[in-house]
C-alpha cells in the first residue's frame, strides 16, 4: 500500500471516530432532553420531593446539589490551589515528591463508592455527625482534590520561566511572584479544572450516599440561620442531592410517576451543569481580560 | 588586567569560581565593573559570559545544584554571603533579558510592578515614575495614548524596551543585560543601542553580546570570555585593535567561535 493511501485511510478512520463520539454524545443528550423536557415545569422545580405520592418535584435537591457543590469548593478550591502551588513551585525533586505525587494519583484513581465508605467511616460515624453537607462535602473534597492540585501543578508549570525571572530579578519575593505573576498567568487553566472538578460533584451520588444521605428535612427557605434545623443553609443537615435522587427514586421509589421525576431530573441535572460551565467560564474570562488588559 | 582605583568599582569580582554539579563553568574571575560604564561582555557560546552575568544578581541561586565560591563585592559588600537579602540586592541590580518578557497586563501595570511591590501606592507618584521610565526608554511618543492596553501588543523591540523601562522603575545602579538585542532586528537593535549608551550617564550597565559590532559601538570596555575564564578585560579599543591574548585575536577575527 502507497503512503498516499494509508494518510487517506487514516484521516478516514480518525474522521469515523471523531463521527461515533458526536453522534453518541448528541442521542445520549436528545434523549434525556426529549425525555425529560416534558416534565420540568415551574411546579417541577419549586414543590418538595413526596416519597409515596405522584406530582412530587425536586426543588429540595436541587437546592442541595448547588449547595454541597458550593461547600465542596470552598474547601476544595484552596486546599487544591495551594498544593499545586507547593508542588509545582517549593517541592524539591527527589524521594519526598515523587511519593506525594504517587499518592496523589492513586487518591485520583480511588473508585468513588470507596471514597463514600470512607466517608462514612470518618465524616459519619468517628465525628458522631451523622449524614450531613459537611460530611458530603468533605468526601467529595478527597475526590476531588487529586484534580485539582494536578491541574493547578500543571498550569503554573506551563507559565512561561521568562516572566517568574522577569519579576525575580526586579527584586520581588519569591510568593509575591507566585501570587502577581504565576497564578493570574496560570489562571485559565486552574479555571478548567475547577469547572471540571465542579461538574464531577454535580454528578456524583455513590460518594454521597452514604455522607450526606437519602433525605432531606422538611426545609423553611424563609429561615436563613444557618444554626437552625430547617434552615436550608445548615451544614449539619442531612441532604440528598439531585443524583442522588435519581438513584434512589429508580431503585426504591414508592411513587407511581418514577419515570417522570428520574427523566426530569436528568435533564435538569444535565442542563444545570451546562448552565454552570457556560457562566463559569464566561465570569472567568471577564476576570482573566480584567488582569491582562485584554479586550 | 584594569588599575583603577577601587572607589570607582561598583562590583569587584575577586577569584569566582563556579560549578553547575560537576561542570566547573567559571574559573577564577577576577574583574572589577566601574560606575556609570558600559561593560561588554564577549565569548563564544558557552564561554560563561550569560554565567557570570547572573552571578551579579544571583539569578543563578534559582538553578539547583549551583555552587559558587570567591567574592563578588557590590558596593563593598560580598554577595556570596548565605544572609544577603536576595530582595534588595535586585532593587538594586536590575536585569534585562534576551528576550523581551513583559508581564501579560497593561503596559502601565508592567513599569509599575515593581514600585507597587516595593511599597509606592500613590497614584500620582507612580504615574510620575512610569512616565519618567517611559520617556528614558524612549517608548513613551509611541505609547502614551494607549498605557492600559496589553503589553503584549507591542512589536518585538517595544517590549524589550518595555522591559528596560520596567527595569529601571526600580530605581537600579546598575542594568545587567543578556543578549538585549539578539531577537531583535536591525532599527530594532540600533534603538537600543542608542538608549544604552543614553542610559550610561545615570546608570552602570554590564552587556553580554555575541554580536562583536555591538560591543565595539556601545562599550567603554570589553571582556573576552573563553571556556569559562575570563582572557581579557580592557578598553573597548584596545581589545578590537590591539588585543594582548592571541585567543582574544583569534576570536575578534573570527578565526573561531
Amino acid at each position: 500500500m502507497n503512503s498516499k493511501a494509508a494518510d487517506r485511510i487514516a484521516t478516514g478512520v480518525f474522521v469515523a471516530i471523531a463521527i461515533t463520539i458526536v453522534t453518541i454524545l448528541a442521542g445520549l443528550f436528545f434523549y434525556i432532553f426529549v425525555n425529560g423536557f416534558k416534565h420540568i415545569s415551574l411546579e417541577f422545580l419549586t414543590s418538595p420531593s413526596s416519597n409515596v405520592r405522584a406530582g412530587g418535584g425536586i426543588r429540595d435537591q436541587l437546592f442541595n446539589s448547588f449547595y454541597i457543590l458550593f461547600i465542596t469548593m470552598l474547601i476544595t478550591v484552596p486546599i487544591g490551589i495551594g498544593g499545586g502551588v507547593y508542588m509545582a513551585e517549593y517541592a524539591k525533586p527527589g524521594k519526598v515528591t515523587d511519593l506525594i505525587r504517587t499518592c496523589i494519583e492513586v487518591l485520583s484513581s480511588l473508585p468513588s463508592i470507596v471514597i463514600g465508605m470512607f466517608g462514612l467511616l470518618i465524616f459519619v460515624n468517628t465525628t458522631g455527625w451523622g449524614y450531613t453537607i459537611l460530611g458530603g462535602a468533605l468526601a467529595l473534597t478527597i475526590f476531588n482534590l487529586p484534580t485539582m492540585v494536578r491541574t493547578t501543578e500543571d498550569a503554573i508549570r506551563a507559565v512561561p520561566r521568562d516572566l517568574k525571572e522577569a519579576s525575580l530579578a526586579l527584586g520581588v519575593t519569591h510568593w509575591h511572584t507566585i501570587k502577581t505573576i504565576i497564578l493570574p498567568a496560570a489562571f485559565p487553566s486552574v479555571l478548567t479544572g475547577a469547572i471540571l472538578a465542579a461538574g464531577r460533584v454535580f454528578g456524583e451520588a455513590a460518594a454521597l450516599l452514604f455522607t450526606a444521605g437519602l433525605s432531606t428535612p422538611r426545609l423553611d427557605y424563609t429561615n436563613w440561620n444557618p444554626f437552625s434545623e430547617q434552615s436550608p443553609l445548615n451544614i449539619f443537615r442531612p441532604a440528598e442531592t439531585l443524583a442522588v435522587h435519581i438513584w434512589s427514586v429508580n431503585t426504591q421509589g414508592l411513587i407511581p410517576d418514577v419515570n417522570e421525576v428520574a427523566s426530569g431530573s436528568s435533564a435538569v441535572l444535565v442542563l444545570s451543569v451546562l448552565i454552570f460551565n457556560l457562566l463559569a467560564r464566561w465570569i472567568g474570562s471577564l476576570i482573566h481580560k480584567r488582569a491582562t488588559a485584554t479586550k | 588586567m584594569s588599575t583603577q582605583t577601587l572607589t570607582r568599582d561598583i562590583f569587584d569580582v575577586k577569584d569566582l569560581n563556579l560549578w553547575y554539579g560537576e561542570h566547573h563553568a567559571l574559573k577564577g574571575i577576577n574583574f572589577p565593573i566601574q560606575k556609570k560604564e558600559v561593560t561588554a561582555m564577549i565569548g563564544p557560546s558557552g564561554c560563561g559570559k550569560s554565567t557570570f552575568l547572573k552571578t551579579l544578581n544571583l539569578m543563578n541561586k534559582m538553578i539547583p545544584n549551583v555552587r559558587i565560591t570567591g567574592e563578588v563585592n557590590f558596593d563593598g559588600e560580598n554577595i556570596l554571603n548565605p544572609k544577603t537579602d536576595l530582595v534588595e540586592l535586585r532593587k538594586h541590580v536590575g536585569m534585562v533579558f534576551q528576550k523581551g518578557n513583559p508581564f501579560p497586563q497593561s503596559i502601565y501595570d508592567n513599569v509599575a510592578y515593581g514600585p507597587r511591590i516595593h511599597g509606592i501606592k500613590k497614584r500620582t507618584h507612580l504615574d510620575e515614575i512610569v512616565t519618567k521610565a517611559l520617556i528614558d526608554v524612549a517608548l513613551w511618543d509611541e505609547v502614551k495614548d494607549r498605557l492600559h492596553a496589553p503589553a503584549l501588543g507591542l512589536s518585538g523591540g517595544q517590549q524589550q524596551r518595555l522591559c528596560i523601562a520596567r527595569a529601571l522603575a526600580t530605581k537600579p545602579d546598575v542594568l545587567l543585560m543578556d543578549e538585549p538585542t539578539s531577537a531583535l532586528d536591525p532599527i530594532s537593535t540600533l534603538k537600543i543601542e542608542e538608549l544604552i549608551l543614553e542610559l550610561k550617564e545615570k546608570y552602570t550597565i554590564v552587556i553580554v553580546t555575541h554580536n562583536m559590532q555591538q560591543a565595539a559601538r556601545v562599550s567603554d570596555k570589553t571582556a573576552f570570555f573563553l571556556m569559562g575564564e575570563l582572557i581579557e578585560v580592557d578598553l573597548t579599543p584596545n581589545i578590537f585593535s590591539m588585543p594582548k591574548d592571541s585567543r582574544t585575536e583569534d576570536y575578534i577575527t573570527g578565526r573561531f567561535g
